[in-house]
């Protein structure tokens, strides 16, 4: 068990109604990595994390999360992980130290809430209305709820989209210290920079299926010569590459 | 400085300065309604401006006396001073059109000065027909009419028998039944549209304690509910409260989590303000009609007497009125407190198989 990786998943197949979201997704995420799921919008990102976080049931395939099934180990799961889904809009009329105080209430161990305050910068903040903040600070608080419970897997569904840039940074830094304390990270984005940032590892993932996986650097020599000579390519010409580079509006 | 940049496994046990999530939950709750300043006035100054404004429009019956129009002819000014004169009739003017003064209220009955009396007036509405028999009586003792003796009267405007006293805990039923339904509808909705109820899912939060903090916080607003809207009977127009104040807030109780069942009911699937709305506003709106918070439920047709009080709001009202009013027991209001039981449990195990978290 405490060599399993942190997260296992084989063949995932997901269907809604008339798309298939997820078509037989494999992949696996070693114990104090982070994993980058990187691809274009409507790809299955999502659809994916929310399987690995236990909020979907797959139609097909198998989880395994730390080791455990979700069947058998939910509350142990929930004890354990700490989760940041895209949009969740927090109570705009509680504070932030309220809101950090709700969320730490449901973990049986953790940082204390003025921990929380202090790791997220947002001490400053402590009593302003969750509805008076700014979007790097509110994404800031969706972080430092996420923490609450000192998880040892963080997932996060594009944690910067829509961010500044100070605000970005900002958020990686507070990724950078988590990892520092052994912590592993599953996280979604489409900021090639923020992957090769922030990852050792990422999967593209294109029509609910991993096209290509490895680290930033693999995955751009794999692409051969480089367009530029003098420049080195960027994990943003793989992506390209590799999924075309008509526009995606669905 | 090093262990406050640490975040991997700290030591620190309990739950880091939080109390337990129920607590957490229901405080939580509480703050967002003491911080939206709309729902304070729907729930607290609402039923007293309502009560107010009812009071000022229905002043206690019978007092009141009759307004009578009288129209042209050669005895009119005669009549216009003979009922002048009469004690309990106020004589107005009014124009050509003696129709509409009728219709709109502004004369209960026109007398037409023919010799004899000519009286025009509405006989569906009561407050005509006791204008035709003030009236009459005044006109007849004037032409010389002798009584054979005179009734003595007992005028009765005791408290507890006024239009007030049966309005205000039809008034505190129907707030009852308004803040419940979407104090817990709303709120459920809310954070179904932020997604924040799938973000609470995402952690380790119960979710029977969130359901459970939504009803808790529900009965502790209701404690300045009743007793502000109670007070203000008592305290403006001397509305006694006969029965046993562990009675009233019994059945107030009751009551309120009665509506929270069907609160929770009415959002376990609403995804839009839109919805949620319109299933309330639907839900509600047969209640305010039919469950006698204005008037009594007597008017109704006995074909619906059967709808009406199988009704929860007709079942508080009817036991908040005994209790209140008549110093009724709660075994004595058995009957409304089973069917407002039965209004909260049913609902109320629907809704936890239909929720939807997200």
């Amino acid at each position: 068990m405490i060599n399993s990786p942190a997260v296992r998943c084989e063949h995932l197949r997901k269907r809604y109604s008339d798309v298939v979201a997820v078509d037989g997704l494999s992949l696996t995420v070693e114990r104090g990595e982070c994993f980058g799921l990187l691809g274009p919008n409507g790809a299955g990102k999502t659809t994916t994390i929310e399987i690995l976080e236990g909020l979907l049931q797959p139609d097909e395939g198998h989880v395994e999360v730390l080791g455990l099934e979700w069947r058998t180990h939910e509350d142990e799961l929930r004890q354990r992980l700490g989760i940041q889904l895209q949009e969740t809009r927090l109570a705009e009329k509680l504070t932030t130290e309220e809101t950090l105080r709700l969320f730490r209430s449901f973990y049986h161990r953790g940082r204390t809430v003025e921990e929380l305050l202090r790791l997220v910068e947002l001490e400053g903040k402590r009593a302003s209305w969750v509805g008076k903040l700014s979007g790097g600070q509110r994404q800031r608080l969706a972080i430092a709820c996420a923490l609450a419970g000192a998880p040892d897997l963080l997932f996060l569904d594009e944690p910067t989209t829509g961010l500044d840039p100070q605000s970005r940074r900002q958020l990686w830094d507070i990724l950078d210290r988590f990892r520092a304390q052994g912590g592993t990270v599953l996280l979604t984005t489409h900021y090639m920079d923020e992957a090769e940032a922030l990852c050792d590892r990422v999967a593209v993932v294109d029509r609910g299926r991993i096209i290509a996986v490895g680290t930033p650097t693999e995955l751009i020599e794999s692409l051969g010569e480089p367009k530029v000579v003098t420049t080195r390519g960027t994990l943003e010409d793989v992506f390209m590459t590799l999924t075309g580079r008509h526009l995606r509006d669905d | 400085m090093t262990t406050e940049r640490a975040i991997g496994h700290p030591a620190t046990i309990s739950r880091g300065g939080a109390s337990h999530p129920l607590v957490e939950l229901t405080m939580a709750r509480l703050r967002e309604f003491v911080r939206e300043p709309e729902a304070i006035f729907w729930a607290v100054v609402f039923p007293i401006v309502m009560s107010l404004a009812l009071a000022v429009a229905f002043p206690a019956r019978g007092s009141q006396p009759v307004r009578v129009g009288v129209a042209q002819g050669p005895n009119a000014d005669a009549v216009r001073r003979t009922l002048g004169a009469a004690p309990g009739i106020i004589v107005r003017d009014i124009g050509a059109d003696e129709e509409r003064a009728i219709r709109e209220g502004e004369v209960h009955l026109v007398v037409v000065p023919t010799d004899p009396p000519t009286y025009r007036f509405d006989s569906a509405r009561d407050e005509s027909r006791v204008a035709r028999a003030v009236v009459d009586d005044a006109l007849k003792r004037a032409a010389g009419r002798s009584d054979p003796w005179t009734a003595r009267e007992q005028p009765l405007n005791v408290p507890g028998s006024r239009y007030i006293d049966w309005l205000i805990p039809g008034i505190l039923g129907m707030n009852i039944m308004s803040t419940g339904m979407w104090g817990i509808a709303f709120s459920i909705v809310q954070a179904r549209l932020r997604k924040l109820l799938k973000r609470m899912v995402a952690s380790p939060m119960r979710k029977s304690e969130y359901l459970l903090a939504q009803v808790i916080a529900r009965l502790m607003f209701l404690v300045p509910e009743v007793t502000v809207t109670l007070a203000f009977g008592v305290l403006a127009f001397g509305m006694p409260i006969n029965g046993s104040y562990a009675a009233v807030a019994a059945v107030c109780v009751l009551g309120a989590l009665s509506f929270a069942g069907l609160g929770l009911l009415s959002a376990s699937r609403a995804a839009s303000i839109e919805a949620i709305s319109g299933i309330l506003n639907l839900s509600m709106l047969p209640m305010w009609v039919l469950s006698g918070v204005f008037f009594s439920t007597a008017n109704f047709p006995d074909v619906l007497q059967p709808v009406i009080h199988a009704l929860p709001l007709t079942a508080l009202n009817d036991a908040l009125r005994a209790v209140v009013l008549e110093g009724a027991t709660l075994r004595a209001v058995g009957h409304e407190i089973a069917l407002l039981a039965a209004w909260g449990i049913v609902p109320f195990g629907l809704a936890l198989r239909m929720f939807k978290w997200f």
